[in-house]
């Protein structure tokens, strides 16, 4: 059946933020569902909160709202625009949840909207353990027997039933603390008994146990004249256990026989017609026993998920855009398959390579988290990589981490060289992020196979692979000449993965004798096709990856050529609004009419869909890799046409990493040069003392005792820092001498922080200036042409003052306290530094403003993470200008197109960004604001006053505040004062106040009335404890300062509460302040929704 | 595991370097027509498939042998193709079905293979090309490559009579009786009839005399290699039996078919070899998505009596067949699968319904 005709206008709901588990494959399919329905001819609306996204981009929907995902704002806004339907499958959980909230409500019936994509039935059948239980006994297949327990006694009841082992998972307990497997009586007796206590509703869930199972997933689409396809089989290199999102995954299937394979499929068809999925695509999961071939249903997701944005990028079979189109009445066989451009999508895609994808945890930010994987997923991002084997495939997956690995096959840089066996078997078998390399280390020592397979449960095909990638690494070794070595000798490691980099370094020689002798055997990269039908049919997309084989697929081209390097891997400070940025470079040189090329390995972004860009390579970012992009790319032009250059300057740190191993003639825009001017502390200082402009004193210090002597002549506090980092690693502000010796002794450890990064070194040192307290911050962000014109594009306030990373406060923009004459120094400074440094295309400069006195705290001469808001507030695509002036256009030519406005916009209205932390995944950690960024994404709120703004913006980034209620306040000495003012205001408010000891006497002692007095947590003697006060729902607003320094025992375990119980916690006044306003202003004012049509209007 | 160096030379003289593995032939090389198989699983059954008989077989798939052998998936006694090239062999198998590597299985079966192939390469330039004979081996590259240029293809070849059984056999033990041709029948199609009929399997030799001397209620024409237009005299047969008993056909049976219904048959350029091909049943526009393994089909509108039943979705090939008036039908496809997926088994049910509706209406 073709299109319906009976629907025209689709609202479709965004997944928001970026958090742990809902990442940017939400903005790939939900980009491509705009874009196909566009296409067909539907009025898109479009809500998502998230300003960092393509999806929000004003030009992918009709009408977008950045509003808050919350159903109360969702009903305003289907009131508003009348939908006839709501697709809710390509938003995540979160639009699943919101979508079920609001046909709950009564919501869709009342406004007449049609959920299309996924029935309410269906979804609550998929999601609703029990339900999902019965339906799959329905049709006959197995899942986990599991029963919950209140009482030891209970759990063997239970356990008895379903027969040994049995997990033990206590209810509401994050982390998997408290979790086991019992194998008898005895073992159950006592985990049961921990769990129960470990648990807030001590109750325990009693699951058959199939750790170590093997872990399969289906990526399946249904369309609704029932025809069924599975688009990708995935198997997970560790076994269940560990999440899907947490493991090595693999594509296609590697340990199934055909019989095994089509019985699962056939399997997880039945799910899908039972579970009622009508059309669009879904992911079932099995886990199948490697002793008897025993299968399990473990769950199914009837929406899109990360499984299909890499199942999609891993065949070039693009899901979300075929689901949208079977949402809308298409029939899988009435859609083209786009790769092909002659076959329908009703076929199922085969693949002639392996494809890898390991995932990025940021446990390193995140100290007190237990870097132990487990059923949560904790993972920030991750990297996919393409080979014509398993072993080229890990190993590029491995070099794509950008961890400083060169590959799993690793020498003697192994970080488990010296670990003794006990624990090196221990790190093999328990899941970590390292688990890879500690198995590397326990094979290259010789373990057999037999034994790894049988204490890892992790595949024999697997550890078979990893030994034999092992047994080339050992033949690599400092005698080899590799002078000798014959064509056939390199294809058989580079066919194996092996880098050159790491073939020098097991050979101890140079990296570039092994490229030149490679080269000169005659070995070079070639670059295959990615075609859903190994090369049965002709494709048309060219989507490469880089493998040693005997021919290259690269077309030649007459057309000159731009290479955008992406962003690589997500991982906290660089994230979705690089990949925004990368995107915008693509569309805005296709519009030009250049070819473009873009570079990146992160499977779920929207720059690696293969219809972003001319040409898509998946490949790491590393130089070799690069460098083979470029020469492929080179070779490719014909007639005359030209690589132009590359951009290196919008994927954050990753391509400015790799700027120097580029033919600096190609580099487009800002010079390495000056970039690396800006990075340069000496050079930076020099810049500035040139420029006339005030920076916080400092220098420079390679140990404790250069540290302690600049805190001499600077005083504390003082903020800590090592030089080219990303998103503020390892930075601390620091209040006295203990505090400096720690922080030092860790920055120069070999095991520290720092390790895996290099270490301290002369030209990599720690930097070490003045801490400006209670300043405010201020992020300018700029463009600057060949002309020497600049374009000061937004300048975004702090909420929280400097001290705060930038990428964890939040910020308003237009601001709302400075004054005309800081922004008017703001302005100019800005100019002056863009100058000093001969930028070409972006700057962000961050300024602490101290009593209206300006302070330059550092400049990035690139792209910022704060660039997509800049569009999304000011409605200019900043990043599109920036490229343009990177390829020559003038900043006075562009506003004589109309493109950028002649001065700053200043919008009517404000725009607030709010960071989103991932606190609720690691329950150990504290949530205090820092130095360190530890925010995974962003939300905006728009409104007419900065509260209504802040408000929504609260909202979006998961917590809203409150309108009445109990604030509890515990505020740190030096807070008091402006604390006073924030209680005043809340009092007036209509709040009752709870506080500590102090701090209420402090209130009390000004006159204001403190209702509750509040104890140390745990001292009951004391009175009420904050905690439980917290976990009773007596408080409805917590406002928490950390001290400076000393004992935050107490702080931390009150904001600990707050995450488990969903109350909003400030840990700054400037936010209580900010949250303050907010709360008047809505209620004085209301909310009124807003599409950013509308605001750009 | 050190491997000898291989060569594979292709008719046109497009020339592969590998390494030798499975059987090492005395004569240093084997040839035969190339094909590649494009299904991700499944190589022990298209290895054993009868319908292989003249072949090399060119996986896609660059891993293979992953999960070993067992007999339990074999398509025959043994495997008929004349070798197989693969980018990578694994060692060491895994999986709790498994009795043994895949190396061992072709070098007890004495099949020659080829590892480390740019099989991309080797595709691409089949479909550009078209199948192609050549060959392959560790022996002089010289010698191999004159192999290559003396190798022959399929076309005007009877290979079934290598292939077929020499006795009758019978299985199952259903209310109906079917009478199986063997062409070069697969196991699983065995095991799909025998769970449903009495069935005897007898050879491709058969007369239309002895086949309706079996009493049959229904007749089942089974895969098999070669060309199609070759078996003029299993033809004639089906010419015979047409309008006395309903007949299902698979693969070659169904170009014998469609053959005796007046058709003719043609080769492709590559022919259909995986298990991903999406089929529309025309008669109710369901979707099934198929293994298939053939390099000839059917010419469009050269059928005399009969239908178009089935086309494949990519290239518009003729997929079934079928003449209700003469109670017969048939798939170019592989229904039974083993190895593929399970969409179309309702053939077999179809089948069923007709010898059920014969038994009803007296025929």
């Amino acid at each position: 059946m073709p299109k319906r005709i009976d629907i025209h206008s689709i609202m479709v709901i965004g997944s928001g933020p970026i958090v742990i588990g809902q990442a940017c494959e939400f903005d790939y399919s939900g980009t491509q569902a705009c874009q196909v329905l566009r296409a067909e001819g539907f009025k898109v609306i479009l809500v998502n909160s998230n300003p960092a996204t393509i999806m929000t981009d004003p030009a992918t929907a009709d009408v977008t709202y950045v509003e808050p995902l919350d159903a109360d704002v969702l009903t305003d806004i289907i009131e508003r625009e009348r939908p006839d339907a709501l697709l809710p499958t390509l938003g995540g959980q979160t639009a699943l949840n919101l979508t079920m909230e609001l046909v709950r409500r009564g919501v869709t019936e009342r406004f007449g909207v049609e959920v299309i994509g996924a029935r309410p039935d269906a979804i609550a059948t998929a999601e609703d353990r029990d339900l999902f239980k019965s339906a799959m006994a329905d049709i006959g297949l197995a899942v986990p027997e599991s029963g919950f327990a209140r009482s030891v006694d209970e759990a063997f009841d239970v356990a008895s039933d379903i027969g040994w082992p049995v997990m033990i998972r206590p209810s509401f307990i994050l982390g998997g603390s408290g979790t086991g497997i019992a194998h008898n009586e005895a073992q159950l007796r006592l985990l049961a008994g921990e769990g129960i206590a470990a648990s807030p509703v001590s109750e325990i869930l009693v699951e058959r146990s199939v750790a170590g199972w093997k872990e399969f997933e289906l990526e399946v689409m249904r369309d609704h004249a029932d025809n069924c396809v599975v688009v990708c089989g995935i198997e997970n290199f560790d076994p269940m256990g560990v999440h899907t999102g947490d493991s090595i995954t693999v594509a296609p299937i590697q340990t199934l026989s055909d019989v095994e394979y089509q019985e699962m499929r056939d399997d997880a068809f039945a799910v899908l017609r039972r579970v009622g999925v009508e059309t669009g695509g879904s992911n079932v999961q099995f886990a199948v026993d490697p002793a008897s071939g025993e299968r399990l249903v473990i769950e199914m997701n009837p929406r899109v998920s990360r499984s299909s944005a890499l199942a999609s990028k891993a065949t070039g079979f693009p899901i979300a855009k075929i689901a949208a189109r079977l949402a809308v009445g298409y029939t899988l066989d009435e859609i083209r398959n786009d790769i092909t451009e002659v076959t329908p999508a009703s076929f199922e895609p085969v693949i002639d390579y392996v494809v890898t994808k390991i995932p990025r945890w940021a446990f390193e930010k995140l100290p007190g988290a237990t870097a132990e994987l487990g059923t949560r997923m904790q993972s920030v991002g991750e990297v996919m990589a393409i080979g014509r084997n398993f072993a080229e495939s890990l190993q590029k997956a491995v070099r794509s981490l950008e961890q400083g690995r060169a590959g799993f096959a690793l020498g003697r840089h192994s970080e488990f060289v010296d670990v003794d066996l006990e624990r090196l078997w221990h790190s093999s078998v328990v899941a970590t992020p390292e688990r890879l390399f500690a198995l590397h280390e326990l094979l290259w020592r010789g373990a057999s196979i037999e034994d790894v397979v049988h204490r890892t449960g992790i595949d024999c095909w697997f550890i078979q692979q990893l030994s034999e990638i092992i047994e080339r690494e050992r033949e690599l070794s400092p005698g080899v000449v590799l002078e000798e070595f014959s064509a056939r000798q390199w294809r058989r490691y580079k066919q194996w993965g092996f880098s050159d980099p790491q073939i020098a370094d097991l050979c101890a020689r140079a990296t570039e004798d092994v490229t030149a002798l490679r080269r000169a055997a005659g070995v070079v990269t070639t670059f295959k096709t990615v075609d859903t039908c190994a090369a049965e049919f002709e494709a048309s997309t060219p989507y490469h990856y880089s493998t040693y084989e005997d021919t290259s697929e690269v077309r030649a081209s007459a057309r000159d050529r731009v290479i955008i390097l992406g962003s690589g891997p997500n991982r906290i400070g660089q994230g979705i609004e690089f990949d925004y940025c990368c995107v915008h470079a693509s569309l805005v040189l296709r519009d030009m009419g250049y070819e473009t090329i873009m570079v990146n390995c992160n499977p779920e972004t929207v720059s690696t869909d293969y219809s972003t860009s001319d040409r898509l390579y998946f490949e790491p970012l590393t130089p070799e890799d690069v460098a083979e992009v470029v020469a492929a790319e080179q070779a490719a032009c014909v007639d005359g046409a030209r690589v132009l250059g590359v951009i290196v300057s919008l994927g954050g740190q990753t391509p400015l990493k790799l700027s120097h191993s580029i033919d600096p003639a190609l580099v487009l825009g800002t010079p390495v040069a000056s970039i690396d001017a800006a990075e340069d502390r000496e050079q930076w200082s020099a810049i500035c003392t040139s420029l006339g402009l005030r920076q916080p004193p400092g220098d420079v210090a390679l140990n404790l005792a250069d540290a302690k002597a600049i805190v001499r002549g600077i005083g504390y506090p003082v903020l800590v820092r090592p030089s080219y980092v990303l998103g503020g690693r390892a930075m601390e502000i620091v209040y006295d001498d203990a505090s400096l010796e720690r922080v030092m002794k860790d920055l120069t450890s070999q095991h520290g922080s720092l390790a895996r990064e290099g270490g301290v070194s002369q030209s990599r040192p720690i930097l070490i200036d003045s801490f400006l307290e209670d300043a405010i911050e201020v992020d300018v962000d700029a463009v600057r042409d060949r002309a020497g014109d600049v374009f000061i594009a937004g300048v975004m306030e702090h909420v929280e003052e400097a001290g705060v990373h930038s990428g964890d406060s939040a910020c308003a923009l237009p601001p709302q306290t400075l004054s005309d004459a800081v922004l008017a120094t703001l302005h100019a400074h800005t100019k002056k530094i863009a100058e000093g440094l001969g930028v070409v295309g972006l700057i962000n400069v961050q300024y602490a403003v101290k009593d209206d006195e300006v302070f330059v705290l550092e400049a990035n001469p690139r792209a910022s993470r704060t660039v997509p808001f800049v569009a999304k507030a000011t409605g200019v695509a900043l990043a599109q200008v920036a490229v343009r002036v990177m390829m020559g256009q003038t900043l006075r030519d562009l506003v004589d197109q109309g493109v950028v406005p002649a001065a700053t916009p200043v919008p009517a209205y404000v725009s607030v960004k709010e960071a989103v932390l991932p606190f609720n995944r690691f329950p150990g950690v504290d949530t205090v604001l820092g130095p360190e960024m530890r925010s995974t994404g962003e939300v905006m709120g728009v409104g007419e006053s900065f509260g209504i703004a802040f408000a929504k913006a609260q909202l979006a980034a998961g917590t809203g505040l409150p309108d009445h209620g109990q604030v509890f306040m515990s505020l740190a000495d030096r807070d008091k004062v402006q604390g006073l003012e924030l209680a005043r205001l809340l009092v007036d408010l209509g709040f009752t106040l709870a506080a500590t000891v102090g701090t209420a006497g402090y209130l009390r002692a000004h006159g204001v009335v403190v209702d509750t007095l509040v104890g140390k947590v745990g001292l009951a003697d004391m009175g009420v404890d904050a905690v439980s006060m917290i976990a009773t729902g007596e408080v409805q607003l917590v406002i928490n300062t950390p001290s400076g320094s000393g004992a935050r025992a107490d702080g931390a375990l009150i904001r600990g509460a707050c995450i488990v119980h969903a109350v909003s916690c400030l840990t700054t006044i400037s936010a209580g302040l900010a949250a303050a306003k907010g709360i008047a202003d809505t209620r004085s004012q209301g909310w009124r929704v807003v599409s950013l049509q509308e605001l750009h209007r | 595991m050190i491997r000898q160096p291989s060569v594979l030379v292709l008719n046109d003289g497009a020339t592969f370097e590998g390494y030798a593995a499975g059987h090492l032939p005395d004569e240093g090389f084997t040839s035969g027509e190339f094909v590649f198989n494009t299904a991700l699983s499944g190589y022990q059954e298209v290895i054993t498939d009868p319908s292989y008989a003249g072949q090399i077989i060119s996986f896609t798939y660059p891993h293979i042998g992953n999960y070993g052998v067992t007999p339990l998936d074999d398509e025959s006694l043994r495997p008929w193709c004349q070798g197989v090239v693969m980018r990578e062999l694994s060692h060491v198998p895994s999986n709790w079905r498994s009795v043994g590597p895949l190396e061992g299985f072709l070098r007890q079966h004495r099949v020659a293979a080829i590892v480390g192939v740019d099989t991309r390469r080797l595709t691409r330039h089949l479909r550009a090309h078209g199948a192609l004979p050549g060959a392959f081996g560790h022996g002089d590259p010289s010698v191999v490559a004159a192999a290559a240029r003396t190798a022959l293809g399929t076309d005007n070849t009877d290979m079934v009579g290598r292939v077929s059984t020499s006795e009758i056999y019978t299985r199952g033990a259903g209310a109906h009786h079917v009478v199986a041709l063997d062409y070069g029948i697969k196991t699983t199609m065995v095991h799909q009839l025998a769970k449903r009929f009495r069935l005897s399997v007898v050879p491709a030799a058969t007369s239309a005399e002895e086949i309706r001397s079996l009493n049959p209620d229904g007749v089942f024409l089974s895969n098999g290699p070669g060309d199609p237009a070759a078996l003029g005299e299993q033809v004639r047969v089906l010419e015979q039996l047409l309008g006395t008993v309903p007949i299902f056909g698979i693969c070659l049976g169904h170009q014998l078919l469609a053959q005796a219904l007046g058709g003719c048959t043609f080769k492709l350029p590559f022919g259909h070899h995986g298990s991903n091909h999406p089929v529309c049943d025309l008669a109710t526009g369901r979707i099934e998505i198929t293994a298939q393994n053939h390099n000839y089909a059917v010419e469009p509108d050269s059928l005399v009596r009969g239908v178009v039943s089935h086309v494949n979705l990519n290239d518009g090939v003729i997929e079934g067949v079928s003449a209700p008036s003469e109670r017969c039908f048939s798939v170019q496809y592989h229904p039974e699968a083993g190895p593929g997926p399970h969409d179309a088994r309702y053939l077999f049910e179809r089948f069923d319904d007709a010898l059920r509706d014969g038994a009803t209406t007296g025929v």
